[in-house]
Order: structure tokens, then C-alpha cells, then sequence
């Protein structure tokens, strides 16, 4: 599904992402490990569309050249992002951001929108299913909830789009055990043979919970090393500095 | 393209832009006495009407046009202007609205309201003015059940002039300032309202204000009177067709409520704003009071200003009454080269007196967005309590947004808290939400509209789902 050949990323005249080549097929579990700055938020920042990068190199996405794509049109065809630090909406209700995100998606493919009843009903499901507190929804998105509350926010949503590709940008950073444990959960229950996951971490913590299917070092801006799910454990014995 | 995308198309350019093309009866070219006596005597007036009116225009020569407010404007050639234009099918003026010319009632379909039907659907009770008179007011049976008077003025100064001697000019006096001494003199048709003692007012009052003509001023006024222990919501909606000139509207607007009544006034002013260089657009230049007269009363102003080249005004509530409440939330929206002035008055007489203002400012493009306003408490006003929250949002860095708040406080015990903010779409916050597959004006709306939401949630279920429609199409083009 998703083919990344030579990737290169640029931002304020500094090369960032130096000639990146991964492959992901539909089921895969992928997590990207790597030391501060080495590229990993701007991997998932270019995959997502964020403006502000020169890019070059090849991005194939369901036989469809990526890098063309609007950020909301590669939103439409699947691509979620968790972000490391979700935005704060004052004013806006969790729960129309979350249904005029859902109904927008469904409008581009040509799927029947949802009502506000159809919507409550989808909303509550998936809260229950990931014990979520379900009054986080009625409160104004982001705006004053603790850490572990955004993250959590940005599961429900993802289980809620029920994207082809999640991209998980630091999810864990900034989680205590049982956050974690939650957002494991929820992105393990939303494994499926058509959805692909790219989990981008610094620590090995967040792999006990969610086993990948193959771990990949990157390291300034490049994949040096890629494996099955023993190698994120030999990391965590080893450091990086072994393979830089 | 699907329906919903197509709709935002078509509304992206000023869609109430159209003029009809209608025959008028108009007053000479002008502003001098012989302009309004002809305006008096073509609405029939009685003789004490035209006399106050002199009185306002006697007035009006001593007095200059002010100029202290933040966006000025080229000199208005005031004997350059029409001061009366109406169709001329309204010489005689219909029975019913089966009558009514059907240009007339096609303007209001294309409008969105549909005169006719609205009189059977929706259970508002509308009061259309166009130009310089009032064409059409729906629902007057049912309400005159009840003893309510919504009526034109015109109609009002001829079958109660009792009420109209006893309250016109008593919240803004013919002396007041210049553009309200001006609509004293030429005013030709607005809203009257009367709610009886007691009556709860059962369905929203509405006038739709449309200029048509060209080279013409708008000067309607309105008065709304609540009796002891009354209720009335009330609404007001304005569009102009797209011109190039600059078009002068300096209405008045004067409420009065009794012991124990409340007043709701709620706005959605979407005159046209002229083009993205700035060229055309409506003056609004609008004088806008309450007075809280009894005790226990309530006035509560709503306003989302989206129109106009300039808009310059400040919806006021004078707290007479002990334990009187004002209210007044605003949105003010500029955009390309708009500039708005605009903030309210809340003067503190009575003991006990609580006002709230909540005012929030858009500004985007290279438009200027003041908010100006008073909390003034009377020596005698004792336990007055003011919160004022004003909020700002810059798009882009060549508008500007402004915080003028004058407070004059003469009594200890009064407690006034004001709380400022200003703030800026971010970048990161439209990449958010494009990300969860909202387009750039979709993300630019909801970011919005939740900044407005306190003051959308004040207005009438049918006036918000419009004015969050509005909020959007408004500020489209402005980000990316």
C-alpha cells in the first residue's frame, strides 16, 4: 500500500530526511525507532502533507503518487495522524470536530454522512470500547486536558476514521503505565488485515504493549538498520550509538 | 461539485447583491425643509410629526459630524442624496399580500424570505421594509389577539400616536448627535412595537431591512415598547445590492422596557461590504439604545455584523430601573478592506444593576476592527457589577484589531471586571484539522465559529444556524 522510495525532506535549507525507503502492505505493524532529531516527526509530517518541507523522491500510496496529494485529500483516502502535541480548538465541541471530521471523510467518498443521533451512537460505542471518560466529548477539544486526555482523544479519533494507514507520532511520550496501556489497546483493536500502522518511538516501552512487525532504525535521516520486534529489545540494551 | 460545495459557490460572492428593478416615487434630491415636508405629507403625517421633525432639522443645522472614530471616511455630499425612495406600487398602499406588487414579493423570496410562506411556516412574525417604506408586516391578526401592536412606524404614528408622543425620541433624544438628529428630521419607515402588560410575546418579531434604490439613504426607526411583566424577542436582518457608491444607513433604534419586562434585540447585519478593493459598500452609521425604566427589567443586545464598508455604532442599555440588567454580545467581522467601530454603552443608574458585554472581533485581509465601549456607574448606582470580556482574532498581518474600553466609576461599592485577549489562527491548528480532512475554508469556519460561540448561542435557533453559515462564507478566501 505504501511505497517510499529515496525520500528526501528539506526545511529552512537543512536536509532532514537524506534518501528514506520503507514498503508497508495493508496489515503491517511498523514502528520507527530512533534518537532525537533524527527525522522521525518530520517522516510523519511529510507523510501527512504538512507544508513548509521540499521533498523529493518517490511516495506510491494505492498506486497513487502521495506527495501530489492536499493534506485533507490524503486524510480522505485513509492517512491518520496522531499527533505528539494535538491542537487545542477553543469554543469547538469535541464532538463536532470529531463529526464534522468523520462526515467530511465520508462526503469525499461519496459515502452517506452521518446524523447527529447515528453519530452519538457510533461516538459512544467507541469510547466504551476504549474506556474512555465519555464526558471528554462534550468538553471543548483539547482545551485544558491533561496529557494523557489527548492522547487518548487522538485513539478515539483514529478508531473512529478508521483509516488504512495511522501514523503514531510519539503517542506514547508523556503517557503514565495505565494511559499507555489504554492506547495500546485501542490500537490494538483496531488492527485489521487492511489497516497498516507506523508507530514512531524513542523507547521500546510502547512495543511490549503493541508488537510490531518489523522495527526500523532510523538514524540522521536514514533507516540504517530494520528488523523483526527482538531488534527494538536490542536496542533498548545497546543504544543507538552501536549503530550510528 | 455537490450540492453542498455548489451552495458555498454561489455564496462566495455577495449573493443579496442583486437589485430589483422597480419604479419609484422619490423626494426631490436633497436635504432641506421642502424634502421633509414631502415626507411627511406623502406618509400622511400629522401636524405634531412634522413639527418634531423641523425641530430635529433646526437642530441638525447647529450640529457637526463627528469625527473621532478610528475609520474615517470621505465627506457625504448630504444634498447629493435621496432622503425618500419607495416603490411606486406602494402609492396606494396594498391591503394584504395578495396585493403587493410581485417584484416585491420575488425580491423577498430571493432574499430567503419568502413573505408569504413565511407567514404559514416558520411562525415568525415579519415586518419587511424596503427603501425608504415599510411593504409587508405578517401575522398582525394573530398577534393583535393578543393586544400587540408590530406595525410600521408610519402606521403606528397614525392609529397610536398616543404611544408613539409618549416614547419616541425618549431614549434618543432629536438632540442627541448628529446622525441621530439626522434620522429625527428625514426618517421614512421602521418597526413599531407595542407588548402589552403581561403578554409574553409568542413567536420572534422580525424586520428585514433592504436598500434597493440607488443614490438613496436609509433612515428607518424603529421602537420597541415592553410593558410591565412583558417578553419580546426581536430580529433584524439588512442586505444592499452591490453598488459602487458608499451608501448612507443611519437608523434608530430606541427600546423601552417597563417593570419587570424583557427585550431581546437580536442583529445580523450583512449589508453589502463592497468589493475586495474596498470600492462601495454601506456607511452604517446606526444609533442603538435601551432603556432599562423600570425595575427588574431586562434588555439584552445581540449583534453579528458581517456587512457594511464601515460600521460604526454602539448598542447601549441605559440602567435606570434598581436591579436592572443589560446585556450585549457581539460579533464583529471585517474582512478585505472593512473597518468596524463598534462596542456598546452600559450606564449604571440604578441600585443593583448588572451588565454583561461579551464582544468578539474578527478581523482579516487589511481590515480594522475597534472594539469601543463605556461601563459608566452613576454616584447613586450602588452595587453595580460589570463584566466585560472582549476578545480579538487577527487572520494574516495586515488587519488590525483594537481595544478601547472606557470605564467611569463614581460609586465604591461597584464591581467592574474586564478581561482582554487577543489571538491568531495558527498554522498548526489549520494543519490539525485538514489532517482529520477538513478543507482550508471548512477548518477556517469551525475554528471560528467556536471563537464566536458565547455570542452564537445567544440568538434565536433560526438566526444561528444562519449566522454560523454567515461567520464562514464571510471571512472565505481570507487564510492560505
Amino acid at each position: 500500500m505504501l511505497q517510499i522510495k529515496d525520500l528526501k525532506a528539506k526545511i529552512d535549507n537543512k536536509e532532514i530526511l537524506k534518501g528514506l525507503n520503507l514498503e508497508i502492505k495493508p496489515g503491517e505493524v511498523h514502528a520507527i525507532m530512533g534518537p532525537n532529531g533524527s527525522g522521525k516527526s518530520t517522516l510523519s509530517n511529510v507523510l501527512s502533507g504538512k507544508k513548509g518541507y521540499t521533498v523529493s523522491g518517490d511516495v506510491t500510496y494505492f498506486n497513487e503518487n502521495l506527495l501530489e496529494l492536499e493534506i485533507e485529500e490524503r486524510a480522505h483516502k485513509g492517512i491518520f495522524l496522531a499527533f505528539q502535541y494535538p491542537l487545542e480548538i477553543p469554543g469547538v465541541n469535541t464532538n463536532i470536530f470529531l463529526k464534522t471530521s468523520l462526515n467530511a471523510v465520508k462526503k469525499a467518498n461519496g459515502e452517506k454522512e452521518l446524523d447527529a443521533i447515528e453519530f452519538l451512537k457510533l461516538v459512544k460505542k467507541k469510547a466504551s470500547e476504549l474506556k474512555f471518560d465519555e464526558n471528554i466529548l462534550s468538553r471543548q477539544l483539547n482545551v485544558g486536558f491533561s496529557g494523557g486526555e489527548k492522547k487518548k482523544n487522538e485513539i478515539l479519533q483514529m478508531s473512529i476514521l478508521n483509516p488504512k494507514l495511522s501514523i503514531l507520532d510519539e503517542t506514547d511520550s508523556g503517557l503514565d503505565i495505565d494511559a499507555l496501556k489504554i492506547v495500546s489497546d485501542g490500537v490494538n483493536a483496531s488492527r485489521s488485515k487492511e489497516s497498516s500502522f507506523l508507530i514512531i518511538t524513542h523507547y521500546q516501552r510502547l512495543l511490549e504493549y503493541i508488537k510490531p512487525d518489523f522495527v526500523h532504525v532510523l538514524i540522521n535521516g536514514q533507516i540504517v538498520k530494520s528488523g523483526g520486534s527482538e531488534l527494538a529489545l536490542e536496542l533498548e540494551n545497546k543504544g543507538y550509538e552501536s549503530l550510528s | 461539485m455537490d450540492a453542498r460545495e455548489k451552495e458555498i459557490e454561489k455564496l462566495k460572492d455577495y449573493k443579496y447583491g442583486f437589485s430589483t428593478d422597480i419604479e419609484n416615487t422619490r423626494a426631490p434630491k436633497g436635504l432641506n425643509e421642502e424634502v421633509i415636508k414631502f415626507i411627511s405629507n406623502i406618509k400622511k403625517e400629522p401636524k405634531w410629526m412634522l413639527d418634531w421633525r423641523l425641530k430635529a432639522f433646526e437642530r441638525l443645522k447647529q450640529l457637526k459630524e463627528p469625527n473621532w472614530q478610528k475609520p474615517k471616511y470621505p465627506k457625504i455630499d448630504y444634498q447629493g442624496l435621496y432622503y425618500y425612495s419607495a416603490p411606486k406600487s406602494m402609492d396606494d398602499k396594498p391591503k394584504s399580500l395578495d396585493e403587493l406588487d410581485p417584484k416585491l414579493l420575488e425580491t423577498y423570496k430571493k432574499l430567503g424570505i419568502p413573505l408569504q410562506e413565511q407567514a404559514r411556516l416558520n411562525g415568525i412574525a415579519v415586518d419587511a421594509v424596503f427603501d425608504s417604506v415599510s411593504v409587508a408586516t405578517t401575522f398582525k391578526g394573530e398577534l393583535n389577539k393578543k393586544g400587540i401592536i408590530f406595525c410600521s412606524m408610519s402606521e403606528a404614528i397614525r392609529e397610536h400616536p398616543e404611544l408613539v408622543k409618549k416614547y419616541l425620541g425618549s431614549v434618543i433624544p432629536l438632540t442627541d448627535h448628529y446622525f441621530a438628529t439626522l434620522n429625527s428630521a428625514v426618517f421614512t419607515d421602521g418597526s413599531f412595537v407595542y407588548i402589552p402588560e403581561g403578554v409574553r410575546c409568542p413567536m420572534e418579531l422580525s424586520t428585514y431591512f433592504r436598500i434597493n434604490a440607488t443614490e438613496t439613504g436609509q433612515f428607518e426607526r424603529t421602537l420597541i415598547i415592553a410593558d410591565k411583566g412583558s417578553y419580546v424577542s426581536y430580529l433584524e436582518g439588512c442586505t444592499a445590492p452591490m453598488r459602487d457608491e458608499n451608501q448612507l444607513h443611519a437608523a434608530n433604534v430606541e427600546l423601552i422596557a417597563l417593570d419587570d419586562a424583557e427585550i431581546k434585540y437580536s442583529t445580523v447585519q450583512n449589508w453589502y461590504p463592497g468589493d475586495k478593493d474596498g470600492v462601495g459598500g454601506i456607511y452604517n452609521f446606526v444609533t442603538k439604545r435601551g432603556l432599562c425604566k423600570g425595575k427588574n427589567s431586562k434588555i439584552s443586545w445581540t449583534q453579528v455584523e458581517t456587512g457594511s464598508a464601515i460600521t460604526w455604532k454602539y448598542p447601549s442599555c441605559i440602567l435606570k430601573g434598581d436591579n436592572s440588567v443589560g446585556e450585549f454580545y457581539s460579533i464583529a467581522i471585517t474582512n478585505n478592506h472593512q473597518k468596524a467601530d463598534t462596542g456598546t454603552k452600559m450606564i449604571h443608574l440604578g441600585k443593583n444593576t448588572k451588565s454583561k458585554i461579551i464582544s468578539k472581533g474578527i478581523s482579516a485581509g487589511f481590515a480594522d476592527n475597534t472594539y469601543r465601549g463605556l461601563v459608566d456607574i452613576a454616584r447613586n448606582a450602588d452595587n453595580a457589577r460589570n463584566f466585560t470580556q472582549c476578545d480579538s482574532l487577527l487572520m494574516g498581518n495586515k488587519c488590525g484589531a483594537h481595544t478601547v474600553p472606557y470605564i467611569k466609576n463614581k460609586n465604591s461599592s461597584s464591581n467592574i471586571e474586564h478581561e482582554a485577549t487577543t489571538s491568531k489562527i495558527s498554522e498548526e491548528q489549520l494543519f490539525y484539522c485538514n489532517q482529520r480532512g477538513l478543507n482550508q475554508e471548512e477548518a477556517v469556519s469551525l475554528i471560528v465559529n467556536g471563537f464566536c460561540k458565547e455570542v452564537l448561542q445567544q440568538l434565536p435557533m433560526e438566526f444561528a444556524v444562519e449566522a454560523q453559515k454567515l461567520v464562514g462564507i464571510s471571512l472565505e478566501g481570507s487564510v492560505g
